[in-house]
């Protein structure tokens, strides 16, 4: 029987590795969903009506059914039932299953963000932009685009939050981040079983994550007040 | 003849006729302003000339140009309503500055954005932006907010608002320069300060459209005087005509208000 501080590093150093694929996980869904969810947003807010609805469904259905749900249809359905499982078996298979899974999942819910951060600034910005020659991209990028941010700021920090501790949900089709790295400890793996405590090790991972995240997102909040 | 001609105008919303056959024409260095009671179409006739809203049907002629001919499906295209857009120049009852930029970057952004799409602007950048930059603390100079010019729109007064918008409608050198309702949001001191300057424009022979409540101002800068009620020009002439004078009815009752008042 090893003692706690022959077994802590042993931990730790799994527990790191699938904490890296936390973060994998949260950066990809990061970059990909924050400019798909634009594009939503603009979608939705197309004076083409068919693109509207058809996003509007979509949104609905992906914002009205569980996540875990979408991961367990978009890693198994190719396979079982398409007989083509696109994902392969490994690692990188269920990485990639799961980093569209969530960029899809998320992209929804930053749509809705951006479309009420797009709605709320006032149509006279528009007008003013126009007035002044501006094309409708100046006037979207140079204009609106910044006040956008702002007000976006606070929702989409708590989305950012949220997302952090949701890429644990990824566990479900076993890809290995830190959830499932501290669970090995429980079943036995290198020698440690029975272990409950790499679990309570694994909050602290997303503690400090999310901590240093919430003083990022409120500096960035902080430095967009020089206007109004 | 005539820097404006405006001919035979209509613009419905929905099966709401707001403007009625609307013509007039001004002359350059005039100040054309338009009185009326709320709802009488004063502010969607400016609208129509910078084409923030289309017109349905009649012409627009700047300087015998045409600018807009309602037959003509070519003039819709947002390539050439934005060319033409910029005879006009518009300052809004709500100022609508740009708040993430300070009152001379409002002033320079759309100068810059334009300059930025000269064939050589990559080689003279310096000295069109140095240009840009001088014409605009000119500008503010002339608006009397020489210390302002690095304060936020949120840091500024109302007063001080309207006239970095002006300012910044100046910018674009327009042939003519609209202004709607721009004391409407304003206190009655602040008020004076944004007539007082607009006056000294009227001085510097500025071409200006003014739709306004402010009777005795109306009265005072401008050359020519437009009252319009339910979407139709119902009287116009000279300030002294219009005010002293009036022909209708309508226009009596509505200056009564103001003239016994």
């Amino acid at each position: 029987m090893q003692t706690f501080s022959e077994q802590l590093p042993i931990v730790l150093h799994s527990l790191n590795i699938g904490f890296l694929q936390t973060l994998k996980l949260f950066f990809v869904t990061l970059i990909g969903a924050l400019p798909l969810g634009l594009l939503i947003s603009l979608g939705t807010g197309s004076k083409i009506t068919p693109l509207r609805i058809t996003l509007k469904i979509f949104i609905w259905i992906i914002r009205g059914t569980p996540l875990m749900i979408q991961l367990l249809i978009i890693y198994y359905f190719p396979g079982l039932v398409l007989k083509n499982a696109i994902w392969g078996g490994d690692e990188a298979g269920r990485f990639a299953a799961s980093a569209v899974a969530f960029i899809i999942n998320y992209a929804c819910y930053f749509s809705e963000i951006f479309r009420g951060g797009i709605s709320s600034i006032p149509i006279g910005q528009d007008e003013a932009g126009l007035v002044l020659g501006m094309s409708k991209s100046q006037i979207f990028f140079k204009v609106k685009l910044l006040q956008m941010i702002k007000r976006i700021v606070p929702p989409m920090s708590n989305e950012i939050l949220t997302l952090v501790k949701d890429t644990s949900l990824a566990r479900i089709i076993a890809l290995q981040e830190v959830i499932w790295a501290g669970q090995a400890f429980m079943k036995g793996s290198q020698g440690i079983s029975g272990a409950i405590w790499p679990l309570f090790f694994t909050a602290i991972y997303y503690l400090i994550c999310n901590g240093l995240l919430t003083l990022l997102l409120g500096g960035l909040e902080k430095k967009l007040e020089y206007f109004r | 003849m005539g820097i404006l001609n405006v001919e035979h105008i209509v613009k419905s919303f929905d099966k709401t006729e707001v403007l009625k056959d609307i013509c007039f024409s001004m002359e350059e260095s005039e100040v054309l302003s338009i009185i009326g009671s709320s709802g009488s179409g004063k502010t969607t006739l400016l609208r129509c000339l910078n084409f923030l809203e289309r017109p349905d049907k009649g012409i627009i002629k700047v300087n015998d140009n045409i600018v807009f001919d309602g037959n003509d499906k070519s003039y819709l295209k947002e390539s050439v309503i934005r060319k033409n857009r910029m005879h006009f120049g518009m300052v809004f009852q709500s100022f609508n500055l740009f708040p993430q930029y300070t009152a001379i970057e409002n002033v320079m952004l759309a100068r810059r954005l334009q300059a930025e799409k000269l064939p050589d602007f990559k080689a003279k950048k310096k000295e069109i932006l140095e240009e840009i930059r001088s014409e605009a603390e000119f500008l503010i100079a002339q608006m009397g907010l020489t210390e302002r010019k690095d304060n936020y729109p949120h840091q500024l007064s109302g007063g001080q608002c309207q006239r970095v918008a002006i300012a910044r409608a100046l910018a674009m050198k327009p042939d003519i320069l609209c202004f709607d309702e721009p004391t409407s949001a304003l206190d009655p001191e602040l008020t004076g300060e944004v007539l007082r300057v607009i006056k000294e424009l009227a001085e510097t022979r500025m071409t200006m459209i003014i739709v306004t409540h402010e009777m005795a101002f109306a009265r005072d800068v401008a050359d020519k005087v437009i009252f319009m009620d339910n979407g139709y020009v119902l009287e116009s002439g000279t300030s002294d005509e219009v005010f002293n004078h009036p022909k209708e009815d309508r226009t009596k009752q509505f200056l009564g208000r103001f003239n016994n008042g």
